[in-house]
């Protein structure tokens, strides 16, 4: 009996040690990437410090490098996917929730859910042969001809309809973003409690009242939670985008409808191929930023939906 | 009374808009399954699965790619699973309420959203730099750290679930507490960790990006983990940029079969744990 006890108590202190430790594991692999990424970019980051990041200079010949061409296809193309991406997220989520007969929510879900299971290379690829020429021949002159004549914005619409370029990336990339925002909308729009919508219901306020003064209001905080995680996914995307956007790490203009360069496709490209030594380092840098700022708005759309989740715990 | 048609009227335009939001979604997701099956179905033949990949201009199929990526993604799982499924024992039964836990959870969660090609990056630097070379471990080495947090989430989650009377029943009996979880808890929430693997694996099937300098890619057959491995994603990557029409035709042949393959694994998932639901 007593030797049992003690087996027990070793097997206990052995079983809690091993899985402590793999929690510890995978703790460190946030740390782990950090350290390595930074060691691994130290030789660029002392030759350009701060200037690495306002140069758009892209020369691997001369070894002259700065990261300002990708971050702004980074940041435009995840800004592009975000503007189209939320209105439609949130009507699907609405739909969902408020409007869809009972027996249809349940498929609706699930086809909404199996497009975020789709691979990106298969957004990639079909946005390179299928879509783009498509956009290029019927989409781009369309938008050149109204958005394009106007002032001010009319810069960013125009140049050559080429079909690929900043825009088209966007667009893909919204399309895959889409199921994610949608379905945080959906999870955090069901934490309303009945009560609440039932009153505004029977206070006569209309389905669109009741979304818009109750149901938002109320999730808000979630709903933001949700598209910091749309945002995290389109900047940190990679095949999607490299396929489609035009792998030029020029910037010449503002257009959207120009060939640009982002941190993902950058790396993708040219990766493999980069001589060892100050080329290799500064695309590694270039990783090093893209996982910083990821690293900064998952967090925060962490944090938001903790927040939410506390609150409807509360009440 | 002016005021209530126009409060209809908001009310009837929202609601349209949130309906041809609906279908918008939809539009998409039936134009890219139909053109993946379209251009897969016609590009689909036997020689697919029995011959390599190809120089350009001359006929061939994916047999090296298929196996490569079976392989990694296979040795990935291995690696990965028991690891995540011990970790997700930590956060559920023992680190609930602990620092360790708390912060595992959070950093567990945000690892879960991260740029797989910044795990690329992570794999290249502390493995495939040393090495010297590009190989197939590695590549399967970057799959296994995108499966960990997939697995982790899912077995905590399901855990979670488990009622405490269960467990309060085994240590009742007297049964030490490594006993209880191993034999009781695990046992309980089998199918929904059974759920979290098949979705690792739906995810990892498709992952491009970790690949492109870990494993790279091979245009021969090889089976040597320590030499650069053919695989589906990288291959189909390589062939769609290309402008041949050959083999943009195998590209659509690989899209086909890896779609098909991560909508079944969705699905069985699926059905996995709406059994595992049922039984609660």
């Amino acid at each position: 009996m007593n030797e049992s006890h003690k087996q027990g108590r070793f097997g206990d202190w052995l079983f809690f040690n091993l899985t402590r430790a793999f929690a510890v594991l995978t703790l460190s692999m946030l740390v782990g990437v950090v350290i390595s990424l930074t060691w691994s970019a130290w030789p660029s980051i002392k030759e350009f410090g701060f200037g690495f990041l306002t140069s758009s200079e892209w020369n691997p010949p001369a070894e002259r490098f700065g990261a300002l061409v990708p971050m702004y296809g980074t940041i435009v193309t995840s800004l592009i996917a975000l503007v189209i991406a939320l209105p439609i997220s949130f009507g699907i989520a609405l739909f969902l929730t408020e409007l869809s007969p009972t027996w249809l929510r349940r498929p609706l879900g699930i086809a909404i859910e199996l497009l975020a299971g789709i691979p990106s290379i298969v957004y990639g690829i079909w946005g390179l042969l299928v879509f783009a020429p498509i956009f290029g021949q019927y989409v781009q002159p369309l938008i050149g001809g109204t958005l394009g004549k106007l002032p001010v914005i009319g810069s960013l619409f125009s140049g050559p309809s080429l079909g690929i370029g900043i825009l088209a990336a966007g667009i893909i990339l919204a399309i895959m973003i889409i199921p994610f925002i949608t379905s945080v909308m959906r999870d955090v729009f069901e934490l309303v409690p009945p009560m609440l919508k039932e009153s505004c219901y029977g206070l006569g306020g209309t389905t669109w009242e009741v979304v818009w003064k109750v149901v938002l209001p109320y999730t808000r905080v979630g709903v933001i939670g949700g598209v910091m995680l749309g945002l995290g996914r389109a900047l940190g995307e990679t095949m999607a985008v490299t396929f489609v956007i035009g792998n030029a790490s020029l910037l010449s203009n503002f257009s959207l409808f120009m060939p640009g360069n982002s941190i993902t496709s950058a790396l993708a490209n040219e990766f493999a191929e980069a001589s060892p030594g100050l080329y290799t380092s500064a695309l590694v840098e270039l990783g090093l930023i893209l996982f910083v700022i990821t690293f900064i708005v998952l967090t925060c759309s962490k944090l938001l939906l903790l927040s939410l989740e506390k609150q409807s715990g509360k009440s | 009374m002016n005021l209530v048609v126009k409060r209809k009227a908001i009310n009837f335009l929202a609601l349209s808009l949130s309906l041809a939001a609906m279908a918008f979604g939809l539009f998409w997701l039936i134009w890219i399954l139909w053109m993946v099956f379209e251009q897969g179905v016609s590009s689909l033949a036997l020689t697919l699965f029995t011959q390599d990949t190809p120089a350009p201009g001359s006929a061939g199929g994916l047999r090296n790619a298929i196996a490569g990526s079976a392989i990694m993604v296979g040795l990935a799982m291995f690696i990965a699973t028991p690891i995540a499924i011990l970790a997700g024992i930590y956060l559920a039964e023992y680190g609930r309420t602990t620092l360790l836990g708390k912060v595992t959870r959070f950093v567990n969660d945000i690892l879960l959203s991260a740029p797989s090609i910044v795990i690329g990056l992570f794999v290249y630097a502390v493995y495939v730099a040393q090495m010297g070379k590009f190989s197939g471990f590695a590549g399967a080495l970057a799959l296994a750290l995108l499966v960990i947090p997939v697995v982790v989430r899912t077995t905590e989650d399901m855990l979670v679930l488990v009622p405490n009377s269960l467990r309060e029943a085994a240590f009742a009996l007297g049964a030490p507490k490594w006993k209880v979880i191993m034999m009781v808890t695990l046992r309980a929430a089998k199918t929904g960790v059974v759920t979290g693997i098949l979705l690792a694996l739906a995810r990892i099937s498709g992952e491009t990006a970790p690949l492109l300098f870990t494993a790279l890619s091979n245009q021969f057959w090889s089976l040597d983990l320590n030499e650069p491995m053919a695989n589906l994603p990288v291959t189909i990557y390589k062939f769609a940029m290309s402008p041949f029409a050959d083999w943009q035709g195998l590209a659509w042949a690989g899209v086909f079969i890896i779609t098909l393959a991560v909508l079944i694994l969705n699905i069985l998932a699926r059905v996995v744990f709406r059994r595992a639901a049922a039984q609660h």
